[in-house]
């Protein structure tokens, strides 16, 4: 199968590995990955903030950038990006009058997938230790994005796949349906309660048990990170696609790793 | 480096219909000051988990759950494309089962009319079920400036009104009090509360229920919402855990519901998907311990005058709005095709598109506009009578024209963010400058009392039929409600198992 990757502006700015990590999940199914050129936002961040016009050539540029390119699904390592394709691009376009764009927007976000959605719904994993050879012996706790949760309603999905890996000690997250606190632009505009938010569910993390919280969107784990970081010691973050591509021959070592610099395209 | 500009847009113009929940100070600013009231945190921590904590245990139970809110979400959107002939068809059931319906497009008709129907009765003070739409007009604000005391039944609202306070939740509206602060207002602020009080749900509860007795007995008007209006029988509805609502509901001599256009449901069988929805979504409960239900008057038997104002207050305007009108409809499949974004609107609100030289105007946006009988339109000035049945064509065509001529009325959204102060109309003052003419007697009546026709009988309002003096019928009440002491019950003892204990988090 050919897999259009799209990679999100957080993963290609802030985390460039765990674009990196999804491309090697995938190739090692068998699957050719190609990355459209030209990509960019989804316009989420427009439309959550009130900017629709201005959100209106930034869909146009993600249709574009897809619409040249040929593949039979696309995958991103973001559910809240994911949601944003089908729940707000085709409205922008129709807000702006191209009905034309919303119904390309609308048919490119039906063969979008989160990549969680793409591995058990469209490839059928259902092992990660065995189909796709994860292994991460580490503590491990998860934390459900709201996007993910509410808008693409994914379920046990990232949690099935997560229980599955190879010598993971998965733990239960406390509280685990509430928001990080992140919530986009909210975190810029309302820094206090997205701080205290953050707390509480740092809070959480650690009396999980777990040294690192995964979860399925870069944006979530970025602000959570950010905020541990900041606390010194503790938890960290690892985006769900880079636990599920570590392997027993290639491990992945979360104390000496690097977690904003990538370390290039190793296989 | 150029600057990002981070702040919230502008809001564009037109601001569709006004409430009462603006704060005074900015969110953010508000924030930073109650981060540091820890107490106040606790509780909502306490409170909103609790509450989480019931719903998710109930919403699992049921293997059609989900199934279950696309029904209701599907029923919403039927009731948003069909809204001028449901309305039309609930105003007419409500009306021949001898219900009075009035219509008010803002938040100032609304208060208005209320307070002329309170003003009516001749009482100064009236009981209230809860109710977000009267939170939203602020009608117990207006009431109070018109020397017309509306009190709370709903146990937290009673807190946050005996606190001097603001609601803080729709449906827990006191969940940032603890029970020590509740304890406290009531020992401030209720008469006659037993100073040995303690801090134990059931004695608070006990105190707000002596306290409410009086209240439930002795007040001839009651003032509800209703979380449904069945089209197709004229049924409102109103669930509640407490039992104050259905005493507000069915004691006094007057009932007046403020009702929100959105809450019909078509048929009284959609009941049954919101029935179960609702309660185990709300308030975590299989279901709610009261749902009361009311048609119309029912003779001899509860209110006999009863009036039901269906608000508007931009609730077509956002329907009008097709990017506004859902944000996001997470139950509809993300690849699927598009729905249909315009709903069939009301003959009046479809008038941009008839009219293209409307929209090239400024494409002028019209709320729904039904006659209303109590602002003296023709018909009601002609028949000096509660309007009912049909309507003449030229009734509900005054709007247009007033678009048409661009004349200065409130059927035009506003430019600015608020609209234009209206002339009062107290006073016999004129209290809209009319232009249309003739028709329009530019004048309010003086509220006359209604007759009620009962059975081909004609009642006197003011005399209410076949009910016992007050004091008969409050003592038969208080041998009915009062079985002893130690009540199994005690109303409101939802909102006490949901407040914080003493003494900081939990």
């Amino acid at each position: 199968m050919k897999i259009a990757l799209f990679a999100t502006c957080i993963v290609d700015a802030m985390y460039p590995r765990v674009a990196l990590a999804t491309v090697r999940i995938l190739e090692r199914l068998g699957h050719e990955v190609i990355f459209p050129p030209g990509q960019g936002c989804c316009s989420q961040m427009h439309v959550n903030s009130g900017y629709l016009d201005d959100a209106l050539p930034v869909v146009r540029n993600h249709v574009r950038a897809f619409a040249d390119a040929r593949f039979d699904v696309a995958v991103a390592p973001s559910g809240s990006c994911v949601a944003s394709l089908g729940h707000q691009q085709p409205m922008v376009a129709r807000a702006g009058g191209d009905e034309a764009l919303a119904r390309e927007a609308a048919e490119l976000a039906g063969r979008t997938y989160e990549l969680s959605q793409l591995l058990v719904d469209v490839l059928g994993v259902t092992d990660a230790a065995t189909d796709l050879g994860s292994w991460f012996p580490h503590t491990v706790t998860y934390h459900p994005s709201c996007h993910g949760t509410r808008l693409l309603r994914l379920g046990d999905r990232q949690s099935d796949l997560l229980r599955t890996v190879g010598d993971i000690d998965y733990r239960e997250l406390p509280d685990a349906a509430e928001c990080c606190g992140f919530g986009g632009t909210f975190s810029l505009k309302n820094p206090d309660v997205s701080g205290a938010m953050a707390e509480e569910k740092i809070g959480n993390i650690v009396a999980s048990g777990a040294s690192i919280c995964t979860g399925g969107d870069a944006a979530c784990l970025l602000h959570l990170g950010g905020a541990m970081r900041k606390r010194g010691s503790g938890p960290t973050t690892l985006h769900l696609a880079e636990i599920l591509a570590a392997t027993r021959e290639h491990p992945l070592d979360p104390t000496s790793y690097d977690h904003s610099i990538p370390e290039g395209a190793r296989r | 480096m150029s600057p990002t500009p981070l702040g919230l847009p502008v809001a564009r113009p037109p601001v569709h219909g006004h409430g009462n929940l603006h704060a005074e100070t900015a969110f953010p600013a508000a924030a930073k000051e109650q981060m540091r009231n820890e107490q106040m945190r606790a509780n909502i921590h306490h409170a909103t988990h609790t509450i989480r904590a019931k719903r998710a245990n109930v919403t699992a139970e049921l293997p059609d759950w989900e199934a279950l809110r696309d029904a209701g979400s599907a029923i919403k959107q039927d009731v948003g494309a069909r809204l001028p002939e449901l309305l039309e068809e609930f105003e007419a059931n409500l009306t021949a089962r001898g219900a009075h319906v009035h219509w008010a497009r803002d938040a100032a008709e609304a208060n208005e009319i209320v307070a002329d129907l309170v003003r009516a009765t001749g009482v100064d003070e009236v009981i209230k079920v809860k109710s977000m739409a009267t939170q939203e007009i602020g009608l117990d604000e207006y009431l109070a400036g018109e020397g017309i005391a509306a009190i709370e039944t709903d146990l937290a609202e009673l807190i946050v009104q005996l606190g001097h306070d603001k609601p803080s939740h729709i449906l827990v509206p006191a969940i940032h009090r603890n029970r020590d602060e509740i304890r406290e207002i009531f020992l401030n602020e209720m008469p006659g509360v037993d100073a040995s009080l303690s801090t134990e749900p059931a004695e608070l509860a006990d105190a707000a229920r002596t306290h409410l007795r009086e209240k439930f007995l002795s007040t001839s008007v009651a003032i509800s919402g209703a979380n449904f209006g069945v089209a197709d029988t004229g049924t409102l509805a109103v669930v509640e855990s407490e039992g104050n609502g259905r005493m507000c509901l069915t004691l006094p001599d007057t009932l007046i519901t403020v009702m929100g256009i959105e809450k019909l449901v078509p048929t009284f069988d959609d009941l049954e998907v919101f029935l179960q929805l609702l309660p185990r979504s709300s308030t975590g409960e299989r279901m709610n311990p009261y749902t009361s239900m009311w048609t119309g008057v029912t003779p001899d038997d509860g209110p006999q005058d009863v009036h039901v104002i269906l608000l508007d207050n931009g609730r077509t305007a956002v329907l009008d709005d097709p990017a506004g009108r859902s944000a996001g409809n997470p139950s509809a499949p993300l690849s699927g095709q598009a729905r249909p974004l315009r709903p069939a609107l009301h003959p009046l609100l479809r008038l941009p598109q008839r009219l293209p030289r409307l929209r090239a105007c400024g494409r002028p946006r019209l709320r729904l506009d039904l006659s209303r009988s109590h602002r003296g339109d023709p018909l009601a000035a002609a028949h000096g009578h509660h309007l009912r049945g049909e309507r003449l064509p030229a009734v509900r065509f005054l709007p247009v024209r007033r678009v048409l001529r661009r004349l200065p009325r409130q059927d035009q959204h506003p430019r600015h963010p608020r609209p234009p102060p209206r002339p009062r109309r107290r006073g016999g003052e004129s209290h809209d400058p009319q232009p249309d003419g003739p028709a329009h007697e530019g004048r309010v009546r003086p509220h006359v009392p209604r007759p009620v026709h009962v059975g081909g009988r004609t009642l006197a309002p003011d005399r209410p039929p076949r009910r016992p003096p007050r004091h008969r019928l409050a003592a038969r009440h208080r041998r009915r409600l009062d079985p002893g002491a130690g009540h199994p019950h005690p109303t409101g003892a939802v909102l006490p198992s949901l407040v914080g204990h003493p003494g900081g988090r939990q």
